[in-house]
């Protein structure tokens, strides 16, 4: 099945190669990276966590949104998402890669990383992290490609694939709910002691994850002869929509309490991300950006007629996946860690370097997307033939 | 079935096809050999000829010329030290950092008793390198001779005093 | 042989693995053998809950910074301000990023933040808190070091492995003090002198105040306790007549953000 990806248009290739180089120009800063140390970043003492644990949290939504289209096709009989779990399997598969690869960049001793299993310490949350992201990726790994293989063959899938299956759909929700543990239980960290991070963090992943695949099914349609179907992408509009306005719901109902109550320990972090603090507030137009297009795009969504034109479906969820990626992003790591324990503002921005190591690992996810794309998409196509 | 005649995946007939026998695509064959045999052998071809001079590792520091002669003894016997240094010391950073000694009480065992009886603190930079004070001449000769690159000295200071001819007698 | 090649395959990967993982366990369950030899140093220090007194009626700015002095000097600290080499000048933005600290002083607003009042007494206000890591009781740190290279001793000290630690920096985020620092890169250059009885840090190890194990283990009081000229106790908390039992017993003390349940074990008399 991997000889589709050898085959190919001038521009796949050329996709490929400009991604490979982007990767390798990553790869050329974290050298220096791994040499210098992570000074070479614009994390601190105070800001500890940065861009890169950022994406990683992220891209640990987009992977768990795969279940977004698992679910309906597998548990509820949704024959049309037949069509697309493999597509959101992949998209999983590349995205769980990335969160791993940013994990690696983003440690201080990567030599090291072995420890975490060879001292398993189950009472911290990052090992749990590690284990369960690990799993999903090699479940995706694992039943994508039998899918795919048995699709193909026209053969029934073996019968363990689908316990495969059955497990995977609640490991998606769980891998994301174990990333918001890692935040939501530091006592120190007011903007992020909240029960709501994980149900915000889920509704989330499941309106950008989906978004993103919108957009992946429309690109697919247009470069290749595979075509994921109409209906198939006004039902993940549909998820898209009930997903965006949860989180914006959710969003509205941490701004009551934090600002209701006015206790400082939650209201400084919320006052700094939209209002500055100590005249610093380097995220103000970003906050405010990110949280009125969100808003803006949920309520966009909810008129059938903005997601039946395919043209502004696909603005509105590149609004989505934008706004939702600063707001969980940048947001949600200067957010906790400005003001500081001292009740110092110390903030944070990424270096050049940090960027170009972040646009190598975007790079090299992408990579392995167009790569497990094309094979997808080849048998598909080779099926339908 | 006839000789020529082969079933496929997809259940069909088709001919056998008939390919004369040669060795194909030579070009790239052969290149491909040449470069994996030069990448094999390319640390040994430069190196041919030459030889490393056997490890030299010199005992004769301020500090252990100042013991007695029958006193120059390391914490262990050196057969064991040669065998298991690298072990001891795991162990010593394991009871000193995080309590593991049998000693008994709640707080690190930083002593180190040896089989005879003498009790030593366990610690690379102030016992070790107290006595053993010329790494370059010391330790480095054998890691450098097997290529070994500990990484204590990341950290531990080796409180470098080469030895002279004149420090010595 | 009536094998075929998928099941060869099959057994082939499934023992190795066996043997790989059967060796490795054997590896990591076989006791050590130096164990058995190490004991304490009679002088040792022991203590059922370690825990430091600081009585900043004593304490003064020259004092404290003999503190800070004595800890960073005998823990080889990298001073950002002076490099050994002075073509090796960071700036200030970088200063405040790479900084690292075990023990350093700040106001009361920032020491205490949360319990501020607009009119309050004006002694307090222009007060330096010696601040450091508190060895919490209960400690969110060692809760999330996923490999616990940060760690508590039945003493009581939050204790740092820094051959163990990954550089994941979780601790720092779940410290609600901002005591530990993180070596953001090489700190050598930046060690004027470098104590040889004690290691230096490597890059991507995180660090921070240990209560001076290394000196309490030889039965010697921390270095900032000594430099303080007795404005800082260190005691056992168990031990109903140590002097930190008397302190805590005849004066008032307050804590760091004693409302987040870590149980900080760094007392202040103001």
């Amino acid at each position: 099945m991997l000889e589709n990806a050898f085959t190919g248009s001038k521009r796949y290739y050329g996709l490929l190669a400009a991604l490979l180089a982007l990767a390798g120009i990553g790869a050329i800063f974290y050298a220096r990276q791994f040499t210098f140390g992570l000074g070479i970043t614009g994390m601190g003492r105070d800001v500890s966590w940065g861009f890169y644990v950022a994406q990683f949290t992220y891209l640990v939504g987009v992977a768990a949104s795969a279940m977004m289209v698992v679910l309906p096709y597998y548990l509820h009989d949704y024959k049309a998402f037949g069509r697309v779990t493999i597509l959101g399997e992949f998209l999983a598969v590349a995205a769980v890669t990335m969160c791993l690869l940013f994990i690696v960049v983003d440690m201080g001793r990567p030599d090291r990383v072995l420890n975490v299993i060879k001292y398993a310490t189950p009472h911290s949350i990052l090992f749990w992290d590690m284990i369960v992201l690990n799993v999903y990726l090699l479940l995706n790994i694992v039943i994508g490609w039998n899918i795919l293989e048995c699709e193909r063959n026209s053969a029934a899938p073996p019968h363990w694939v689908k316990i495969l299956i059955y497990i995977s759909i609640p490991w998606a929700p769980s891998i994301h709910t174990v990333t918001a543990f890692l935040y939501a239980g530091l006592p120190g960290r007011g903007y992020w002691l909240t029960a709501v991070l994980a149900p915000r963090f889920l509704s989330s992943a499941f309106c950008s994850g989906p978004a993103l695949l919108i957009l992946l099914c429309l690109l697919v349609r247009k470069f290749s002869k595979f075509d994921p179907g109409k209906e198939q992408i006004q039902t993940l509009a549909k998820i898209v929509t009930y997903a965006v306005l949860i989180n914006v719901f959710l969003f509205l109902c941490e701004i009551f309490t934090v600002y209701y109550s006015q206790i400082p320990d939650h209201l400084l972090h919320f006052q700094y991300l939209f209002y500055g603090l100590e005249g610093k507030g380097r995220m103000i137009p970003i906050m405010w950006f990110s949280i009125i297009g969100m808003s803006a795009a949920a309520l966009l969504m909810v008129h059938p007629e903005v997601r039946k034109n395919e043209n502004t479906l696909a603005w509105v969820c590149g609004l989505i996946i934008l706004t939702t990626y600063l707001d969980k992003g940048l947001g949600l790591m200067t957010g906790g860690f400005v003001p500081n324990p001292f009740e110092k503002v110390i903030e944070y921005w990424p270096t050049m370097p940090e960027a170009l190591i972040t646009l190598g690992i975007w790079a090299l996810g992408f990579f392995i997307l167009t790569v497990l794309y094309k094979v997808a998409i080849s048998i598909k196509e080779e099926v339908r033939a | 079935m006839e000789d020529n005649q082969i079933r496929n995946e997809f259940g069909n007939f088709a001919e056998k096809p008939v390919v004369p026998k040669k060795l194909y695509d030579f070009k790239y064959i052969g290149l491909g050999l040449l470069i994996f045999f030069a990448l094999v052998l390319s640390p040994i071809l430069p190196n041919l000829g030459k030889t490393v001079a056997a490890p030299d590792p010199k005992l004769d520091t301020p500090a252990i010329q100042k013991l007695a002669e029958k006193e120059r003894k390391c914490v262990m016997p050196t057969d064991y030290m040669r065998a298991n240094h690298m072990q001891m010391l795991v162990d010593w950073r394991e009871a000193v950092v995080r309590s593991k000694g049998a000693g008994g009480g709640p707080v690190d065992d930083r002593m180190f008793v040896n089989p005879e009886g003498k009790k030593y603190l366990a610690s690379l930079s102030n016992t070790c390198m107290e006595c053993h004070s010329n790494k370059s001449q010391f330790c480095d000769q054998c890691h450098n001779y097997v290529a070994v690159t500990p990484n204590c000295w990341g950290c531990h200071l080796d409180r470098e005093q080469k030895v002279t001819k004149a420090e010595t007698k | 042989m009536g094998i075929d090649r998928r099941d060869f395959i099959k057994i082939a990967g499934l023992s190795t693995l066996l043997g790989l993982g059967g060796k490795s366990a054997l590896e990591l369950l076989r006791p050590g053998q130096v164990e058995a030899a190490m004991e304490a140093e009679p002088q040792a220090l022991k203590a059922n809950r370690w825990c430091m007194v600081v009585d900043m009626r004593k304490l003064d700015e020259q004092t404290a910074k003999k503190c800070r002095e004595a800890c960073h000097k005998i823990h080889n600290v990298p001073d950002f301000r002076n490099p050994v080499d002075p073509k090796l000048q960071v700036s200030d933005e970088e200063f405040v990023r790479w900084q690292v600290k075990w023990i350093w002083t700040d106001s009361y607003d920032h020491a205490f933040p949360g319990e501020t009042a607009p009119h309050m007494e004006e002694m307090i206000e222009h007060l330096q808190f010696l601040l450091l890591c508190n060895h919490c009781d209960n400690p969110p740190c060692v809760r999330v070091c996923p490999t616990k290279a940060t760690f508590r001793r039945e003493d009581g000290i939050v204790m740092m492995d820094m051959h163990r630690c990954i550089g994941c920096r979780f601790c720092m985020a779940g410290c609600p003090f901002g005591a530990r620092s993180f070596n953001w890169r090489d700190p050598r250059p930046f060690i004027k002198e470098e104590n040889p009885q004690y290691p230096t840090r490597e890059i991507g190890v995180v660090e921070k105040c240990t209560f001076c194990a290394e000196r309490l283990a030889k039965g010697q009081m921390p270095a900032c306790v000594e430099a303080s000229q007795g404005a800082l106790s260190f005691g056992d908390l168990g031990d109903a007549k140590s002097q930190v039992r008397e302190l805590l017993r005849t004066n008032f003390a307050i804590r760091r953000k004693p409302y987040l349940g870590t149980n900080p074990q760094v007392y202040y008399i103001v």
